[in-house]
């Protein structure tokens, strides 16, 4: 007899477990810490990397009440991300890209934020002997010529963009020296740089993401200073037209506060060890 | 050598500050893989058992598709479930894409079939010690499924705890549909991967002794169920 | 309220083939209430085959079986296996378990399991895991838990095969108890010393088929065949067809 209520007992203990779990899950699953109403922004792995959201998303949240849930990819993932209606803001850098986003009417409303500058890196031997140059395509084609080897994005991102508009400007096609010395990592920027400490390769990096980065190795910035290698920022409104889901209210609010005086002053605020990293570039700061 | 030492350091200093910030995702870790194995179990066990003791038409087959399934890559379990959940996809309308909801349901689908699939091959033998005594007793095929279930507690143990250990060790899919976001969705494979993009090696290494820790733990649990089966005699 | 027996078991012209090979041919008979029948035969004789498809367990490739009360019969039956199959619990929640499939609510268990252990000797045992009880109190408990549905008819299938003789004797009086208390027993054995000890009548199946079926002191004293009469004296029979 007892051990039939032993095992009644056991049953419920096991049933209760796994109710309470279930229970807690369903009250954590949504927004864990995050604040009730919430926005959704799919952005690119170097501002969330470098540290930029964590330093300026608590002040627009401390404000708003709204929660910002970044899902960090590269740019062309990002853009997918918006245009499958996955997102209710896209906060990316490649222009070109960009427009395209809201000329095909997956996105409208697209503000300047802010920019970075792109910087190519390499091993401080620089067996290229690129050191110093202010040209980066002439340099990309010196890398070329003595078949040096460099690690490319390869996943669509717009620091990949970036880097073949470069390669484009130099008039090389890396593609079919894709494995020989051009290798495709086909991840992050951090992988990528990794990859590049690893093998002793040249990259194309986004600075932010550069300065933020541990585990340089033998790495060092080759080439900065060039005007193509400008990296601006945009934001963009999710299509409502679209995608009727998207939080349009909020994600204005988001979109109004990063480009205003308050989300410009915080990224120009963010200096992760003394430096600043992002520059606004708002065009109406005063509104 | 230096990245392995820094690494336990970091490893250590974690676990000795009680980080918050560490808690909290091991904590979300735990919260998001114990329910999506719970959830799996619900259905593995009953169907493992029902592959073992019932004879119905598409059983070969099912049993085929079972046992191929256990080793779906996560990354391709995530895609399927993300291109689901999209708000694009069939399920769309639900807004669960990048909750841990999400990430419950990949690692569901990714571990049911690795449940199943050992919960079938304890209850065979099981059954087949079984299956005429029960048959005398009258019983019916529900109950004797409860039955090989029960009496198979020790060794679906041991099938559940695999799959925990395949949750909790995976990162393709929790990272496609949970898209790693920090507070909400960052558990922590996710977050060594983050760590590892941020070339802070050390860190990331840290976090990977705690996932060690936890799963020795789990192993720890599997190896202390299959003594104290022993001593049962089961 | 007793309800009409579903004995006699009228079992007629069964064939059971399996992998293309005839295992039992043609076999047929009819079993009474009260005797103990034993079906007696060499290894491979079909003995157990027979047991199951009275039982249920099996179904013949043709002939029939035939209970004479209709409804629930499975229910009025009970079987004890060569090795005992025991549920992995207590020797207690084996009992329990079988009361529960029958429907029998859980207060009015614990009182007929204390009297099943009991009977069967094994109350002291009541806590211990089934599995870790020796062979011999397996088989009891085994007895025990077949008692306790208190079937009409009991099927045992060679019931102490693996058995010591002290383990033996103490499982036979079970059975002789089971029988005294109004049970029909029907027992495979290849033990001709168990078969004189507790048969009624003996059914001597050979190669398949029915040889003879004949109270137990007839059979023993005349055979009717000469494979019977081999097996009877120990030899070996030599089959030339």
């Amino acid at each position: 007899m007892r051990t039939g209520t032993d095992r009644r007992r056991r049953a419920f203990l096991t049933g209760a477990t796994v109710a309470a779990l279930l229970a807690a899950t369903m009250t954590t699953a949504g927004p864990a810490r995050a604040a009730d109403p919430y926005i959704t922004v799919a952005s690119t792995t170097s501002t969330d990397n470098s540290g930029l959201f964590r330093d300026i998303l608590p002040k627009f949240e401390a404000r708003t009440g709204i929660g910002v849930r970044v899902v960090a990819v590269g740019t062309g993932a990002a853009l997918k991300l918006g245009a499958k209606g996955d997102a209710d803001v896209v906060l990316v850098h490649a222009r070109a890209a960009e427009d395209r986003f809201v000329a095909d009417g997956f996105g409208v409303d697209r503000r300047d934020v802010m920019y970075n500058d792109y910087v190519v890196v390499g091993p401080k031997d620089d067996p290229a002997g690129i050191e110093g140059m202010t040209d980066a395509a002439a340099a990309f084609a010196r890398i070329a010529a003595k078949g040096v080897p460099f690690s490319s994005r390869g996943d669509d991102s717009g620091t990949n963009k970036k880097e073949l508009q470069l390669w484009q400007a130099a008039g090389i096609d890396p593609k079919p020296h894709s494995g020989t010395w051009y290798f495709e990592t086909g991840s992050g920027m951090g992988a990528t740089l990794n990859t590049a400490a690893g093998r002793g390769t040249y990259a194309l990096s986004d600075r932010a993401t550069w300065l933020a980065f541990r585990n340089r190795a033998g790495l060092a910035i080759a080439v900065e200073g060039d005007r193509r290698l400008f990296n601006p920022y945009g934001v963009m409104l999710v299509n409502p037209a679209k995608h009727g889901h998207v939080k349009v209210k909020e994600a204005r609010m988001f979109m109004d506060w990063l480009t205003g005086p308050a989300g410009q002053a915080a990224i120009a605020a963010f200096r992760p060890g003394g430096r600043q990293l992002f520059f606004p570039n708002a065009k109406n700061a005063t509104n | 050598m230096t990245e392995l030492s820094d690494a336990f350091v970091a490893a250590f200093r974690l676990v000795v500050s009680l980080d918050p910030a560490l808690g909290e995702i091991v904590l979300r870790s735990l919260q998001v893989s114990l329910t999506a194995v719970a959830a799996a179990s619900l259905v593995a066990l009953p169907l493992g058992a029902a592959l073992a003791l019932l004879r119905f038409p598409g059983r070969g087959a099912l049993t085929v598709l079972v046992n191929a399934m256990m080793g779906l890559p996560p990354v391709v379990v995530g895609l399927v479930v993300y291109l689901l959940l999209s708000r694009s996809g069939p399920l769309g309308v639900l807004g669960l894409l990048f909750t841990p909801a999400a990430m419950i349901v990949a690692q569901t689908v990714l571990i049911l079939p690795i449940v199943a699939s050992l919960a079938r091959e304890s209850s065979e033998g099981l059954w087949s010690e079984y299956r005429e005594q029960l048959a005398s007793f009258g019983v019916g095929p529900g109950r004797a499924i409860g039955t090989v279930l029960w009496d198979g507690r020790h060794a679906l143990a041991t099938a559940v705890l695999a799959g925990f250990g395949r949750a909790s060790a995976e990162v393709g899919a929790v990272m496609i549909v949970g898209g790693n976001i920090d507070h909400v969705t960052r558990v922590m494979t996710t977050a060594i991967a983050l760590e590892t993009s941020k070339g802070d090696l050390a860190l990331a290494l840290g976090l990977g002794v705690v996932l060690i820790v936890i799963s020795i733990s789990v192993n720890a649990a599997i190896y202390g169920l299959g003594r104290s089966r022993r001593r049962e005699g089961a | 309220m007793p309800a009409p027996s579903i004995l006699p078991l009228t079992v007629s012209s069964l064939r059971f083939e399996a992998g293309g090979r005839r295992l039992i041919d043609d076999v047929g008979f009819t079993l009474d209430a009260g005797r103990r029948s034993v079906i007696l035969g060499p290894n491979g004789a079909g003995k157990s085959l027979t047991l199951r498809i009275c039982h249920g367990l099996l179904r013949p490739t043709a002939g029939t079986v035939r209970w004479q009360g209709g409804a629930d019969v499975r229910a009025r039956q009970a079987m004890v296996f060569q090795r005992p199959v025991m549920l992995r619990r207590t020797a207690w929640a084996n009992l329990s378990y079988a009361l529960s499939v029958r429907g029998v609510p859980r207060r009015e268990r614990a009182g007929r399991i204390a009297e099943a252990l009991r009977r069967a000797g094994l109350l002291d045992i009541a806590r211990t895991p089934a599995r870790l009880l020796s062979v011999g109190e397996q088989q009891r408990l085994a007895l025990a838990r077949a008692w306790l549905l208190e079937p009409e008819v009991l099927f045992l299938d060679e019931p102490t095969a693996s058995l010591d003789p002290s383990a033996t004797r103490a499982v036979e009086a079970i059975i002789q108890a089971i029988h005294a208390a109004g049970a029909k027993i029907v027992l495979t054995t290849q033990d001709m010393g168990q078969a004189r000890r507790l048969g009624d009548e003996v059914l001597f199946l050979y190669g398949g088929r029915l040889l003879e079926h004949a109270p137990a002191e007839r059979f023993f004293e005349t055979p009717a065949t000469p494979q019977a009469r081999a097996f009877i004296n120990g030899e070996l029979y030599e089959d030339w067809n």
